[in-house]
């Protein structure tokens, strides 16, 4: 068979099977992908990974179905010793080959870029976010220390409590802090992770849009109990957070006396070692 | 005294066995290094006024520990031999360059400067660490067996991990680098000896040491860091935090000096006519991974120096509440940390491209692109290093630059699977071992770039970064980078360096095996992170048992093809001892030409080149003339 035959062929095959994976990986993939619909940021994030996949589709089965075919057609005859074409090179495919990955990969930075500035992402976007949403934002402060996450509510007179509850189509501003090493504040359906740094306020923006139970677990690596550093987060409607908190209040009253007063970070005792 | 006499063979003169002992061997080295151990130790109790104790306490002195290393390594070299070239220049004294190129089997066993006895003792001795790791591997995944602790404690559990990790980041940083390019590259690039044969016996015994000392962590605690050892977790560890820290600062000086030593040999000592586009790939990448190695390695010394005074003479670097910043540790640890990833990734390349065109009987596709991807790796490599801090807080309005130039760094690497792509291109592939491994890196490697990208990108990243998803994603790319092409190294140039070889069946089935269970062991874990299992935890959700049963059942027998591989070893290289062919692969490069076993010297007379060393295949036909070839 002729180059050309090989090519034309290849070339189908790819192309046939592009047309028939890429929607369906966006159509069975795409709905299970993580980290759900829990909140704005999380249906975006889904949206990213479908699209992500979607620009990988076509990628790996170049990859893949070429290697295949090279397998099956480009073979040295049993006991035979042929030699393949002197081929060195082909400019035009290199530099076809140049211009569509950096094609590619350029609008691959550009979405990325898009997306991560329309909301912050529900990534860690340290103590002064480029992008801050406008409206009302509910502040609640995430303090993590070995080995458990606590959280303080400045506008409800800086109240400590270790239950995370955030009210219902609100967005909120999560300042992300530590008290000793370095932990990761990881809400899985809400689509949020930012690493808790002492005496840094590490800012997320987040909006819930359902009702839920969401899990909560630390996500970098901060000694021998990291792996038990996790809990539950409730996401509940504006009434029953308003009850809720009020509950709080009375109950930790007396832990708030001994409380320093709040601040956007806790500077920590120096460890020292002596010697 | 008599029996000794008896004893002697011919060849070495009157020489009792007691007095053969002595001298600078490696017996006089563990004595020597234990005698320093034990000094620093003792010396480090007088400077910070605490009673001396032969026992370790866990966490009780810092400074002992780190001077008792310090003086075993120097104890360990001197015994070696290492210090007698420059006394002998301080006293005057003549003094030779090169050391014990004889023919014995003693000078594996000793600071020996011929580059192929080099190449053997690193492939040796990186192997055993390989196993050492690959063996917390197993207990790890014996451990993720049950989602609660059940096998190990928590702190033994860590120490596991951080083991692993260190170990093979560590060790294997040198995986393909030492063995195979301190034995190949000068034989490739037509020279006698490397640049500076005294510093490259240096890199290997440095590394030897290093690795005792990290395995040393047992003994004092182990260290609950993983292999980035972040601050402030790493001030706040016990003892065997020190040991880490002395790991990976000696394997930092290790690479530096390997990288310097190839770096010098490669510009300087290539034979008349092997110009910078005749140098066969694989020389290439070395030359790429080596300047990485030099300029990323110090940081990683200078980085575990600060850490080392914050742990022992209270400095505070990385010490919040004395004006440190744990970011400076996580932002000069990833420095040296992304291109430490391209060291290990770039030499897997060059073995691809260099193989690729022996079993398909093509030249090289795309030599120059090949080229212009690894250097292009090389320089972007010093870019991307903040992509790994993207959930921080640090820099957060430069993401969108590191997002970019993580995603740009595909470009390059993008032109390797396209020469890989090219040279299959109507070739006359023959599957043997070395060409299979080859084919794996291709699938493994794709696997781990694409799920790159997904790491690369901000929003996607938060969901996916610390969880299982980047252990699957970085497992893809540096095993199925590294190691796949390191085995098919071993079974591709070890015939050469050996003159035996290996079963060929053992050899399919260990290929097989490995390949199955490999992507049956990490393609789960992509799931499990998608799903929210974080990295590094020894408890996890119960939901996800049942994916964590089959990866660690995997695992068992990604761990069982080792073993085929430890037998075929033996049973070959030891038992049977078949003779290979001077050239079972038909190579056209230099170091299939020279006589096996290679002579001391390499070449009775320097060759010259002509050409590059992939002039395969036929010239190109008259369009249309070419036959058809069988099974179209």
């Amino acid at each position: 068979m002729a180059e050309r035959n090989h090519a034309r062929r290849f070339g189908a095959i790819w192309i046939v099977s592009t047309l028939i994976a890429t929607p369906l990986v966006v159509v069975l993939l795409g709905p299970i992908l993580p980290p759900g619909n829990g909140s704005e940021q999380a249906s975006g994030h889904v949206t990213d990974n479908t699209v992500l996949m979607a620009m990988a589709t076509p990628v790996l089965l170049l990859v893949v179905i070429y290697l295949i075919y090279s397998i099956i057609y480009f073979r040295q005859p049993q006991g035979a010793a042929l030699e393949g074409p002197a081929v060195r090179g082909n400019a035009r495919l290199q530099t076809t080959w140049i211009v569509i990955t950096s094609a590619l990969v350029l609008s691959l930075a550009v979405y990325g870029t898009v997306r991560l500035e329309e909301d912050g992402a529900g990534a860690g976007g340290g103590p002064s976010p480029l992008v801050v949403p406008s409206g009302p934002k509910l502040p609640v402060q995430v303090i993590a220390q070995q080995w458990a996450f606590t959280y303080r509510y400045p506008t409800y007179g800086g109240i400590e409590t270790p239950h995370l509850v955030l009210p219902v189509n609100q967005m909120v501003e999560l300042n992300i802090t530590s008290l000793d090493v370095i932990h990761s504040f990881w809400a899985y359906q809400l689509g949020v992770k930012a690493d808790a740094n002492p005496n840094v306020d590490n800012i997320v923006y987040v909006k819930p849009t359902h009702l839920q139970t969401f899990e909560i677990r630390c996500a970098e690596l901060c000694g021998i109990w990291h792996g038990a550093m996790f809990d539950h987060g409730h996401v509940v409607s504006a009434s029953a957070f308003a009850t809720w908190i009020q509950q709080e209040q009375s109950t930790f009253a007396a832990a708030h006396k001994v409380l320093p007063p709040y601040s956007k970070t806790y500077i920590p005792e120096p460890t020292r070692r002596g010697g | 005294m008599s029996t000794t006499t008896e004893a002697q063979t011919p060849e070495t003169p009157s020489r009792p066995l007691w007095r053969r002992l002595i001298g600078f061997n490696l017996l006089s080295a563990v004595l020597l290094g234990v005698g320093g151990y034990y000094l620093g130790w003792f010396i480090g109790h007088q400077i910070s006024g605490k009673s001396f104790e032969f026992q370790a306490k866990t966490d009780e002195n810092d400074v002992a520990l780190l001077l008792a290393y310090f003086f075993g390594v120097v104890g360990f070299l001197i015994g070696l031999g290492f210090a007698n070239y420059p006394v002998s220049r301080l006293l005057g004294r003549p003094a030779s360059l090169r050391e014990k190129e004889d023919h014995g089997i003693g000078r594996y066993f000793g600071l020996c400067t011929d580059h192929k006895v080099v190449g053997i003792q690193y492939l040796v001795g990186i192997g055993v660490f390989f196993f050492v790791g690959g063996l917390n591997a197993m207990l790890i995944r014996t451990e993720l067996l049950h989602p609660t602790p059940t096998a190990f404690g928590p702190n033994q559990y860590l120490s596991l991990v951080g083991m692993h990790g260190t170990m093979m980041m560590g060790m294997m940083t040198s995986g393909i680098m030492g063995p195979f390019a301190n034995y190949f590259v000068p034989i490739m690039i037509g020279a006698r000896r490397m640049a500076f044969p005294r510093l490259e016996a240096l890199t290997f015994w440095l590394l030897m040491a290093a690795g005792f000392i990290l395995v040393s962590t047992i003994f004092f605690g182990g260290f609950p860091t993983g292999w980035t050892g972040y601050e402030p977790l790493n001030d706040q560890a016990v003892m065997g935090m020190d040991s880490y820290i002395c790991f990976f600062a000696l394997v930092g000086l290790s690479m530096a000096l390997l990288g310097l030593n190839m770096i010098a040999t490669i510009v300087t000592m290539r034979a008349p006519g092997l110009t910078f586009s005749r140098l066969p790939i694989f020389v290439w990448s070395v030359l790429a991974t080596a300047v990485l190695m030099v300029l990323a390695a110090p940081t990683l010394i200078a980085v575990l120096l600060m850490a080392s005074l914050d742990r022992t003479i209270n400095t505070s670097f990385f010490v919040v509440g004395g004006g440190g910043s744990p970011y400076l540790f996580e932002n000069l640890f990833w420095f040296f940390g992304h291109p430490e990833v391209y060291v290990l990734a770039l030499p897997g390349f060059g073995i691809v491209l260099e193989l690729l065109p022996v079993f398909t009987r093509k030249p090289l596709w795309g030599y120059r692109l090949a080229v212009s991807g690894m250097l292009g790796v090389t320089l972007l490599s010093f870019f991307v290093w903040q992509h790994h801090l993207f959930v921080s807080g640090i820099n957060a309005d430069l993401r969108p630059f590191y997002m970019l130039s993580t995603e740009i760094i595909s470009i390059p690497t993008g032109f390797i699977f396209l020469c890989v792509m090219g040279t299959l291109w109507k070739a006359r592939s023959t599957f043997t071992v070395p060409m299979l491994f080859c084919m794996a890196w291709v699938f493994n490697f794709l696997i781990g770039g694409l799920s790159g990208v997904f790491l690369s990108d901000t929003p996607s990243d938060t969901d996916t970064h610390g969880s299982f998803f980047v252990m699957a994603h970085f497992h893809y790319t540096i095993m199925g980078g590294l190691i796949f092409t390191f085995f098919a190294a071993i079974y591709y140039w070890v015939p050469k360096m050996t003159g035996l070889r290996f079963n060929e069946r053992l050899a399919k089935a260990h290929f097989w095996l490995m390949f199955v269970a490999f992507n049956s062991t990490f393609m789960p874990l992509f799931v499990l992170g998608m799903k929210g299992m974080p990295r590094r935890v020894s408890q996890y959700a119960p939901n996800l048992q049942g994916l964590n049963i089959w990866v660690s059942i995997s695992a068992f027998v990604l761990g069982f093809s080792m073993l085929i591989f430890l037998y075929n070893t033996v049973y070959s290289l030891i038992f049977v001892r078949l003779r290979a062919e001077s050239n079972p692969w038909r190579s056209k490069s230099l170091e299939w030409q020279v006589p096996t076993p290679v002579p001391v010297h390499n070449f009775e007379q320097i060759p010259v080149f002509d050409s590059d060393p992939y002039e395969y295949g036929t010239p190109l036909p008259v369009a249309g003339a070419e036959p058809a070839p069988a099974g179209a």
